[in-house]
């Protein structure tokens, strides 16, 4: 039974899917690495960072990124080599240029509408009641009097 | 009248959201297009000391499919492929996309070889430069050696016939 459960569990954790694991000599480098990785889109998984897939592509471009590095490119050098074979689309920050302009000012344009609809609504509930009769208002007042006698 | 705000907000939220059905989202637009064609040297399939660049291609247009033995889509498009490269109308050059050459030559023995020649990447470095992320794809490269036009996924014959065939024309018709 105990070497059943053992057994179990040196099988399961041989069950986990393992990222390769990258040594870098400089800790400064392996910061870089990270950011990078986090900052790259797996086109294969779209909603999943290179450094998190386990899909073949993005192993590529992990090894990538570490081959890069270690040339001595720099951060822009090899986002720059990403874009230009697989497009703005491979970053998750894209840049703000006039095809992407809609994608950067839909959230503020989006809480302006909702902000001018939200005053729209307050200023309708403040205004006074305009559309009385005269006889409603000669009704009010006639109340108004009576109360302050 | 009070309605027609809420309603009409309603009728184009329902309008975004169908053309947002529409839409493939793994369809990324190539940066490629316009641009010439990665260079690189390697190994052919079937005769591996001899190494294939597309260099070799310029002044032909030419159409470059990547394809893999394990890819099962690729299996699908096989036959229109075939069917395609047959009208001699152009040469289809394969990249044999991270795979094994045994398996690679088995698949093309089973299924027929439409190809002048594949290529073997078998780690995948010309797929990188190509900006390969779903197999098959396949790019239509003019006399000059620039990529004109990319397409991602498996072709039918209404892609083969409306889109890559004009096109071809077209270009074949520019000159060198």
């Amino acid at each position: 039974m105990k070497l059943a459960m053992i057994l179990l569990v040196l099988f399961s954790c041989s069950l986990h899917a393992e990222i390769k694991i990258y040594d870098f000599k400089d800790p400064a480098l392996e910061q870089r690495y990270q950011g990078l990785t986090e900052e790259l889109r797996c086109l294969v998984c779209q909603n999943q960072n290179i450094a998190d897939s386990h899909a073949e592509l993005a192993e590529d471009l992990r090894g990538k990124v570490y081959e890069l590095l270690n040339k001595g490119e720099t951060d822009a050098q090899i986002v720059e080599y990403m874009t230009n074979r697989y497009g703005d689309f491979v970053l998750y920050r894209p840049p703000l240029k006039s095809k992407t302009l809609i994608l950067w000012l839909a959230p503020i344009l989006t809480v302006l509408l909702g902000a001018f609809g939200f005053w729209a609504v307050l200023r309708k509930r403040d205004k006074p009641q305009e559309h009385l009769s005269d006889t409603e208002r000669q009704r009010i007042e006639e109340l108004l009097k009576r109360k302050s006698e | 009248m009070r309605y027609l705000l809420p309603l009409g907000a309603f009728i184009v939220l329902v309008i975004f959201l169908g053309i947002g059905l529409k839409l493939d989202p793994k369809e990324v637009p190539s940066p490629l297009i316009g641009k010439p064609a990665p260079q690189f040297s390697l190994p052919q399939l079937h005769a591996p000391e001899q190494n294939f660049s597309p260099e070799q291609m310029k002044g032909k247009v030419w159409l470059l499919n990547v394809w893999a033995s394990w890819c099962v889509s690729c299996r699908e498009e096989h036959i229109h492929l075939s069917e395609f490269a047959r009208t001699g109308i152009v040469e289809v050059v394969g990249l044999n996309y991270k795979d094994e050459p045994e398996d690679a030559k088995k698949w093309l023995s089973l299924l027929g070889n439409p190809y002048l020649l594949s290529i073997s990447d078998k780690e995948g470095k010309a797929g990188l430069d190509w900006g390969v992320y779903g197999v098959p794809e396949t790019f239509v490269i003019d006399k000059k050696g620039v990529i004109r036009h990319k397409q991602t996924g498996p072709v039918n014959p209404e892609i083969l016939q409306n889109v890559i065939l004009p096109l071809v024309q077209t270009l074949n018709g520019e000159a060198s």
